[in-house]
């Protein structure tokens, strides 16, 4: 075990990868000389080379085309979108394309290609670089979305999307980059992709998140748990194929439940998660279900309105006690 | 205007109702007095007719719903009228939070209450719907819990796990002997069981099973009943009937069970005591004398009832009685066929029963038993013994509404009608 940053684990499990297998080879904007916006690839260029570290142009649907096709012929990019917010213009090849691929030609085609890119607010980025669109692209079928929320998930699960048959979107969020935590320095160490893991155990409501806000849940967690209140929380890392048994299980044990997620709440995760809850464990429920989401609003730039729109660790206090009947 | 359909009243003990079927669907048009939806009551399957005419908007409840009495079950509107739930204060699932702020919040209209139903006592509010979570729900039914017997905490008094928690605890913690003997308990003693025997096959009461136990554990708890017998001269009777039958079509023929209704409305007549019901600090002598009449079925006993039977001809009641057992016996009783009774006549002479003694069907004051009519030696006015043609007629009556020399004047009576059955006819 070594206690790293988020990076340092998305960088270890990037290097562990390539050493292993020299199929694999990253694309991206700025990620060779640069060594990334976020610094994730520095050193990889010197170390890896430029036919396996290629910067591109300023091109999102060239940087997912050339990937697909690359990973079609049998190689495993890893193809970096600086931002989310970026993606957007990359749609087509991302869900008309690598997403259809396998099923459009009878499965004689893989496309075992990830997608990596940063998502998330909070940094005053304004409305057009601050947004949590993860559910776009886990609506579609043929694509996975993995987006984990501590240092050793990402680790385990860039890993395990990198020898993924199939086409791995991959969520990381930057204020997650300086998180520290344990970080396994097995090279086989795996996260299964579509596994959802409990964070927290806690008999009295279940928080259910991923990402970012699964730490403002676990910080929600010990506020409460001073208060006498006992939340179990759950890390959903995979929103494709969702997994939903440690959230039922929990819902049985428990009986009432706060979703948490940084995007907007109208079609979101929690409305998701709690439509499967209502429809796999009616009987269990004491109490209506919570969603903790952003402000239905573009995100605002000022800071203190920025924090207002993004969920807190109070939002989430205050949901946990409305669905315990606590509030007045 | 929208109007809101309720689940009607349709017993003097009707405390919700199951929706069997929607007869109407979202859609249909619909007129006043239209068939909207069968339901079935602890007693029997139902008619709801419409009160409103207009075009069926909404169906609040679907079929197997146990809906409480004066719930909403469904719109009725003017075609291509929008409705809109929340104004007319019903409930609306599922509808986005988010969506409200904008619109001004009016004020719940008045027509929103229920429509009152024909049988509803006037001051009778609708019974509030028992609030409670799934999870409360479900350990409720695990547990045989009564909801109504817990007090809820959860928000508007919803019952939730909690609560159940609290209600187990305290029921634990009751002492084991039974409380001071408790005032009438609606629910029959458990009796004890049978030890040493070997199989059985349990089934659980239906509505109308726990309907029956329940009332005729009250009646023999709480009415204190007397009997009188007496044995009838049917010779007379029995030849007038084959004189009336000779000239009726065979759908109206009359039975010994249409004379005996006939004749014990005459006798009602005279003895108002008889035509009574017990209603706690007063005796209720009631104008109408509309005779109950108990009518075996597969699933249990039901009691019909056919009003007016001292102003009806005698094939007027037969064609009545012959109606609405007919009724009974599809389950597709009406509202007027079960209620208003004042007196119950509970005939066994078919199944060749000389004699047996009814159980009084609350409040009513008294009911006659019939046995069947028989061939008997008989001593006649001469002193010799001869064949002779009887009938046993037992009255129990609740001592609470008359007295023994009361009754024993109604039934002298009643043989006397029954004996000179020309009585019958004028």
């Amino acid at each position: 075990m070594a206690r790293l940053t988020m990076r340092e684990a998305i960088s270890m499990a990037l290097r562990e990868e390539m050493e292993r297998d020299d199929r694999v080879f990253l694309m991206g904007e700025e990620i060779g000389v640069w060594g990334g916006t976020y610094a994730v690839t520095r050193g990889f260029l010197d170390q890896f080379g430029e036919r396996r570290v290629r910067d591109t142009p300023i091109a999102e649907g060239v940087i997912v085309g050339a990937a697909i096709g690359a990973a079609m012929v049998g190689l495993r990019p890893v193809a970096e979108i600086m931002t989310i917010n970026f993606a957007f213009l990359a749609m087509d090849m991302i869900v008309n394309h690598a997403a259809k691929m396998h099923y459009m030609f009878n499965g004689e085609i893989k496309v075992p290609l990830v997608i990596r890119t940063v998502g998330g607010g909070g940094r005053q980025l304004a409305a057009t670089h601050s947004q949590t669109p993860d559910v776009v692209f886990a609506h579609f079928p043929g694509i996975k979305v993995v987006a984990p929320g501590t240092p050793a998930d990402a680790k385990g699960l860039l890993k395990a999307a990198i020898r993924d048959e199939d086409p791995v979107f991959f969520i990381e969020n930057a204020l997650l980059y300086q998180v520290r935590g344990e970080v396994p320095e097995d090279e086989d160490f795996l996260v299964p992709i579509g596994v959802s893991d409990v964070k927290r155990e806690g008999k009295d409501v279940t928080i259910v998140s991923y990402s970012r806000m699964l730490q403002t849940s676990l910080q929600a967690a010990e506020r409460l748990a001073k208060e006498g209140i006992d939340a179990e929380v759950i890390d959903l890392r995979t929103l494709r194929p969702i997994d939903t048994r440690a959230v039922i299980n929990s819902v049985h044990k428990t009986n009432r439940m706060v979703i948490v997620e940084e995007g907007w709440r109208a079609y979101g995760v929690g409305a998701e998660i709690a439509a499967r809850v209502y429809e796999l464990a009616f009987d269990h429920l004491d109490a209506p279900i919570r969603r903790v989401a952003q402000a239905e609003v573009p995100l605002p730039y000022n800071r203190r309105l920025e924090q207002m729109a993004l969920p807190q660790v109070e939002d989430v206090v205050h949901a946990v006690k409305d669905v315990l009947y606590l509030n007045e | 205007m929208a109007e809101i359909i309720t689940m009607p009243k349709l017993g003097f003990d009707m405390a919700e109702g199951k929706l069997e079927e929607w007869v109407k669907k979202v859609g249909d048009t619909v007129a006043e007095g239209d068939v909207l939806a069968i339901i079935e009551t602890d007693k029997a399957s139902v008619e709801v007719t419409s009160f409103h005419s207009g075009v069926l908007h909404r169906l609040l409840v679907s079929p197997g719903d146990i809906v409480p009495v004066g719930s909403p079950i469904a719109v009725i509107g003017a075609p291509g009228e929008a409705i809109d739930l929340a104004a007319l204060g019903l409930k609306v699932e599922g509808e986005a939070e988010a969506a409200a702020p904008a619109k001004p919040v009016k004020p719940a209209p008045e027509k929103a209450k229920p429509e009152p139903t024909p049988a509803a006592a006037p001051a009778a509010p609708p019974p509030a719907r028992i609030l409670a979570s799934p999870v409360a729900l479900r350990m409720a039914a695990e547990l045989g819990i009564d909801l109504s017997a817990v007090r809820g905490s959860g928000p508007d008094g919803r019952i939730i796990k909690r609560d159940i928690e609290a209600y187990l605890r305290e029921r634990e913690k009751q002492p084991v002997k039974p409380a001071p003997p408790p005032p009438p308990v609606p629910v029959p003693a458990m009796p004890p069981t049978l030890e040493g025997i070997e199989g059985y096959r349990a089934e659980p009461l239906t509505a109308i099973r726990k309907t029956i136990a329940r009332r005729m554990v009250e009646s023999k708890q709480q009415v204190p009943h007397f009997y009188l017998t007496i044995s009838v001269d049917m010779a007379a009777a029995m030849a007038l009937r084959k004189q009336i039958n000779a000239v009726l079509p065979d759908e109206n023929k009359v039975s010994v069970n249409d004379l005996v209704i006939k004749a014990a409305a005459l006798a009602l007549r005279k003895h108002p005591a008889l035509n009574a019901s017990f209603a706690g600090d007063e005796i209720r002598y009631h104008d109408q004398i509309n005779i109950g009449m108990a009518v075996a079925r597969e699933t249990g006993l039901l009691t019909v009832v056919i009003k007016d039977c001292d102003k009806k001809s005698l094939a007027q009641i037969a064609h009545d009685a012959r109606t609405v057992v007919a009724r009974a016996r599809e389950g597709r009783m009406q509202l007027e066929d079960m209620t208003g009774g004042t007196f119950t006549v509970s005939n066994l002479g078919m199944f060749d029963v000389e004699h047996f003694i009814a159980i009084i069907n609350p409040p009513q004051a008294a009911i006659l038993a019939v046995g069947a009519v028989q061939q008997v030696p008989v001593v006649d006015a001469d002193g010799q013994i001869v064949v002779g043609t009887r009938m046993k007629l037992t009255l129990s009556a609740d001592h609470r509404v008359t007295d023994g020399a009361e009754a024993a004047v109604f039934m002298q009576d009643l043989r006397k009608i029954l004996e000179e059955p020309i009585r019958l006819l004028v």
